[in-house]
């Protein structure tokens, strides 16, 4: 390839939608930095936000680029989007904690197998149990659905939660014998697996991005990093600061792989009748297409990279919890869907990065740079004390408990954007665009023979 | 075709069964569909011939509607069958019958609104390798799916010349006018390969000058082989344009035949200028 041909290769990705990624991207960092910045944040100080914000951009991209494909796509109304998250990382607990301990604490135990094999069958679980809430619910209407996967993921966090489901003895040995053979004879170190109840599953297999970079034998050169950021940057402990960047790194590139997936999904011939599902169902059956197919394959493949973003989110943390797996995630996502612009892959992405730095993590990071620049101290316990206050006309009290509340208030902003975007853009940000649903690029072929003639109407309407 | 009855009852059956197959694709037989206590389609049965334009006409709520749906898979019927190229298609799903060779279009036209006029004819062609999901995201499998879809790009644009609207190519089908959408209908159902077009009301809201585009589409296709069976209010039309015609009223067909018999006959007039109602 010629060094020009590259150069406009290049030059094409950073005009096209890579670029107006990149370009959003760059703004949000940019911001947060110079924010830093200007209210004093140490080294350690900003690479914790920029881990955090990072995450955030990564997990809500992740989910919006999946339920894009359910809603933006198909127009499967899913609103049971964290039940899919919890069981992925649910069932990867159970299947990758080590065992528990004989007569040690009540902690629940899991069947230790390697974290990839958690992971795997996380994802696979997720992907079933979308099959099993897509056979009876996709012959519904729309509306049907979104009662049955809202339903569904209370149930999940229901199921989490009871006593229950706590724990199960694990029997012996599995032993599968067909015909007198046996097939498989496993026997599991685990005696009791489960759901650990309403105190939850703590988390106590290896780090993740520990067990990802042995896998790829990258962990000594990565120690060798955290000692590089040890020596230059962050003296005490750097290792926790290092370990959530390089992490936070390592989603965005998975929301990459997200992207790459979900656009060959849609721009091919499976994506254009899933267009056609969300336009009008019976004119794609009455073409021959066997819609209810389609729509499961759509449904359980979304359930599954929604299984997949909800281990990435909370299997790296210490434990899990049933209240983790509220609705309020889902309607989080929705938001970063809508934002972003429902239908559009690349307008899934912004969505979802302009609201983790906007609306989830911005409010919390205005807290954090307001209490580094100045001490707020305590501020008054009850709303009433902060409305007394400013009666006599001293509004520090109330500041001071805006600034408290600010994770309740974070809420009632989503709410006012809400309502703005379905007033003023309820396209949201991409969702206008023509993103054509084919693999390859359908102007006229060359060669094609016949002549046009000089532009006769202009596409006038008849 | 040997009977000219006056009345909805069937008196001959088709001609020789083993010829069947070739001379009439489509045979409809006792057919009944009822929707709470309406009756909406009252036992009929008539065939379409091989080759033929044939109109299905019938005042407002005379069931054509109702009968194209209960071929078509998109109505289940109560009772009788539906055959196509001898075939048993009775309640199969609307999917399997399109498949087979019968494509339909609908009274209403229904576009994809927010697909281009180009994603609207590239979704109709049948056994496209890419509506797989697995080929189209593997990587080298969906080089085999790019080429198909080379192949499939050529023939929608030639079906666009045809039709005659390969300036639209790029609009969001929503943004075509009524007539400009039937001829997006018409094509992309011809885009199924199919044997058989069932058209409903092709003319509806068409100026006059679309209508006769409409028309001289309809009779080149027929030199190729289509077969056509129309539903139409406009009895000018259908009595100039088809061969055969079958009249229904209230769910029954009150008669078949051709347009000549059709026009002397005392019930139709009656029925469209409005007798016991």
């Amino acid at each position: 390839m010629s060094e020009s041909s590259l150069r406009s290769r290049f030059e094409s990705l950073l005009t096209g939608d890579p670029g107006l990624v990149i370009a959003v991207l760059g703004a949000i960092y940019l911001a947060y930095i110079l924010a830093g910045i200007v209210f004093g944040f140490t080294v350690r100080g900003h690479m914790n936000s920029l881990a955090n914000l990072t995450f955030y951009i990564a997990v809500f991209g992740m989910l919006a680029l999946a339920l894009n494909l359910h809603w933006g796509y198909t127009g499967m109304f899913n609103i049971g989007v964290v039940g899919f998250m919890g069981i992925g990382v649910y069932v990867t607990a159970i299947f990758s904690k080590p065992p528990a301990a004989q007569g040690g604490a009540a902690q629940v135990g899991g069947l230790g197998l390697p974290l990839g094999v958690g992971v795997v069958a996380g994802v696979l679980a997720a992907a079933v149990f979308g099959a099993i809430v897509a056979l009876p619910a996709l012959r519904l209407r729309a509306d049907y659905l979104a009662i049955v996967t809202i339903a569904f993921s209370e149930i999940m966090r229901f199921t989490f939660m009871s006593s229950t489901f706590e724990t199960f003895t694990v029997p012996d040995t599995f032993d599968l014998t067909i015909l007198g053979t046996t097939l498989i004879s496993f026997d599991p170190v685990a005696d009791t697996v489960g759901f650990g109840g309403g105190s939850g599953l703590i988390l106590n297999y290896a780090s993740p991005l520990e067990a990802f970079l042995k896998f790829l034998f990258l962990w000594d050169p990565y120690l060798g990093l955290v000692d590089f950021v040890g020596e230059y940057a962050i003296q005490t402990n750097p290792k926790p600061v290092v370990d959530s960047l390089v992490y936070g790194l390592l989603l965005l590139v998975v929301v990459g792989i997200y992207y790459w997936l979900l656009t060959w999904t849609g721009e091919s011939p499976f994506g254009r009748v899933l267009k056609a599902i969300r336009e009008d169902e019976d004119v794609a059956n009455a073409l021959g297409k066997n819609t209810d197919v389609f729509k499961l394959k759509a449904f359980v493949l979304g359930c599954a990279l929604m299984g997949f973003a909800g281990v990435l989110w909370y299997a790296g943390r210490g434990s899990i919890t049933p209240p983790s797996f509220r609705p309020n995630i889902t309607f989080f996502v929705w938001i970063a869907l809508i934002i972003g612009g429902a239908g559009s892959n690349t307008g899934s992405v912004l969505g979802g990065a302009v609201f983790a730095a906007l609306l989830y993590e911005g409010p919390r990071y205005i807290k954090n740079l307001i209490e580094a620049a100045i001490d707020v101290g305590d501020g008054p316990g009850s709303f009433g004390q902060a409305m007394a206050a400013l009666g006599s006309f001293d509004p520090v009290p109330f500041l001071v408990y805006t600034l408290n509340s600010i994770s309740q208030l974070r809420l009632v902003i989503m709410g006012v954007v809400l309502i703005y975007l379905m007033h003023n853009r309820p396209e949201g940000m991409l969702g206008h665009r023509k993103e054509v649903a084919s693999s390859i690029d359908l102007s006229r072929p060359e060669g094609s023979v016949h002549e046009e003639p000089a532009a006769t109407d202009g596409g006038e309407k008849e | 075709m040997s009977e000219t009855t006056e009345t909805g009852e069937r008196t001959t059956a088709p001609d020789d069964e083993a010829q069947g197959r070739t001379r009439y694709p489509l045979q409809v037989e006792g057919l009944r569909k009822t929707f709470g206590g309406i009756v909406a389609v009252d036992d009929i049965a008539f065939e379409v011939e091989e080759g033929s334009l044939t109109g299905l006409i019938g005042p407002n709520g005379a069931g054509k509607s109702t009968t194209f749906n209960l071929i078509t898979g998109m109505n289940d019927p109560d009772a009788g069958t539906v055959r196509f190229n001898g075939e048993d298609i009775t309640g199969r799903a609307p999917h399997e019958i399109a498949n087979r060779g019968l494509a339909r279009t609908f009274q209403i036209a229904r576009e994809l609104e927010e697909m281009t006029v180009l994603e609207n004819m590239m979704l109709a062609p049948k056994n496209q390798q890419g509506e797989k999901l697995w080929r189209s995201i593997t990587p080298g499998v969906r080089d085999n799916v790019r080429r198909q879809e080379e192949e499939v790009l050529e023939r929608v644009w030639e079906v666009l010349d045809f039709f005659e609207i390969e300036h639209l190519a790029e609009e969001y089908a929503g943004n075509l006018s009524g007539g400009q959408r039937k001829l997006l209908e018409m094509a992309r159902a011809l885009l199924t390969d199919p044997d058989m077009l069932l058209l409903d009301e092709p003319f509806a809201g068409v100026n006059p000058t679309l209508e006769k585009r409409l028309l001289d589409h309809i009779h080149e296709l027929r030199q190729d082989g289509y077969t056509f069976l129309i539903v139409e209010h406009d009895m000018d039309l259908i009595m100039n344009n088809c061969e055969r015609v079958v009249v229904m009223h209230q769910g029954k067909i009150l008669m078949k035949g051709t347009p000549a018999e059709v026009k002397e006959s005392e019930d139709v007039i009656e029925a469209y200028l409005g007798g016991e109602v």
